[in-house]
């Protein structure tokens, strides 16, 4: 009975040293989006340029929804010419890039999308609600929305081409 | 023995004085529940709920406590939805659809996560039982026979005490 005692205490510890272990092998910036598999939320902007940016007006299309700041160097600046690139050479696919502008000043956001020419849509997020709707929770992120309208992936961090050939070409 | 007498006494009295305030404290409780709620103030509520988000561009602050921009923002919202008829558990249900549980300060009561709330409190009761079963072994012990002194030891110890300076 004593023997056992002795061995009982310093096993107690196992479980908590692995559980421990586990935890230490997650990534706690990892957090899985409840919004994968469900429908896009609609939003409509201006943007910068004055058209009208709706997501409803572009069902039956491949929609890229990504995140931004003219303030997140340098993912956003890495990322830009990425979605760029993805814009021009999917379009005639059926893709649509729109870029919701967060957080930011009009000023610096037009520097942006001058700095790197970018010609899909634009749009500043005022109040922040279309980023809650999205639960973003930092910039960079990127939402993969297919013809149904459905979000099929979430990008945390700055796209590159590699996640655009896994992830957007799928849904084309 | 009066010594621990009297202490009992003062204990006893100690005692009664907690009992009568914990009662007058149930009293008091129980006419406030009695009280109709006051007015529900859309302030607070706001304020309580953002106290329970998570500030997604903090390290561990509430969107009620952070003076970032997005906690701002996550307010505003709060506020909205409570101003559209929202009740509290919607407007918390609205933000755990967008961000998952993770965006909750305190996880819920519920599934997996009562491991984490009952963890504490059973880990207080084992501790508690431990205390009461090692007390009792301690307090139960025979008092081991003192140690015997003899003759040669107690003349050592007389010889030491006298090499003393």
């Amino acid at each position: 009975m004593r023997r056992a005692w002795r061995w009982l205490v310093p096993l107690s510890a196992v479980p908590v040293l692995a559980v421990l272990a586990y935890g230490f092998l997650l990534d706690p910036r990892s957090i899985p989006s409840p919004l994968v598999g469900r429908p896009a939320a609609p939003f409509t902007l201006t943007a910068f340029d004055g058209s009208p940016v709706s997501l409803e007006a572009w069902r039956g299309k491949v929609v890229v929804v990504n995140f931004w700041a003219s303030w997140c160097k340098p993912a956003c600046y890495d990322e830009a010419p990425v979605l760029e690139r993805a814009w021009r050479t999917y379009r005639d696919r059926g893709l649509v890039v729109v870029g919701v502008d967060m957080q930011d000043t009009p000023e610096a956001a037009r520097a942006f999308i001058r700095q790197f020419q970018l010609s899909f849509p634009n749009a500043p997020d005022d109040g922040g609600k279309v980023a809650v709707e999205y639960g973003v929770y930092g910039v960079p992120e990127t939402f993969f929305v297919d013809r149904a309208g459905t979000i099929r992936a979430k990008h945390v961090g700055a796209v590159t081409d590699e996640v655009i050939r896994a992830t957007l070409e799928p849904l084309l | 023995m009066r010594r621990s007498s009297r202490c009992s006494d003062a204990g006893a009295a100690r005692w009664r004085t907690i009992a009568a305030l914990g009662g007058a404290l149930v009293t008091l409780a129980t006419l406030a529940w009695g009280q109709p709620p006051a007015r529900p103030l859309s302030d607070e509520t706001a304020y309580q709920i953002a106290s329970e988000l998570r500030c997604v561009v903090c390290q561990n602050l509430s969107v009620a406590d952070s003076p970032s921009e997005m906690a701002a923002q996550m307010r505003a919202i709060v506020r909205e939805r409570l101003a559209a008829g929202d009740s509290p558990e919607q407007v918390r249900e609205y933000f755990v659809a967008r961000y998952g549980e993770w965006i909750l300060l305190k996880p819920r009561r519920s599934g997996f996560n009562l491991v984490v709330w009952g963890f504490p409190i059973a880990a207080v009761l084992l501790g508690l039982v431990a205390v009461g079963v090692l007390l009792r072994r301690w307090t139960r012990r025979p008092a081991g026979p003192a140690a015997r002194l003899d003759a040669a030891m107690s003349e050592r110890i007389r010889r030491e005490l006298e090499r003393e300076p």
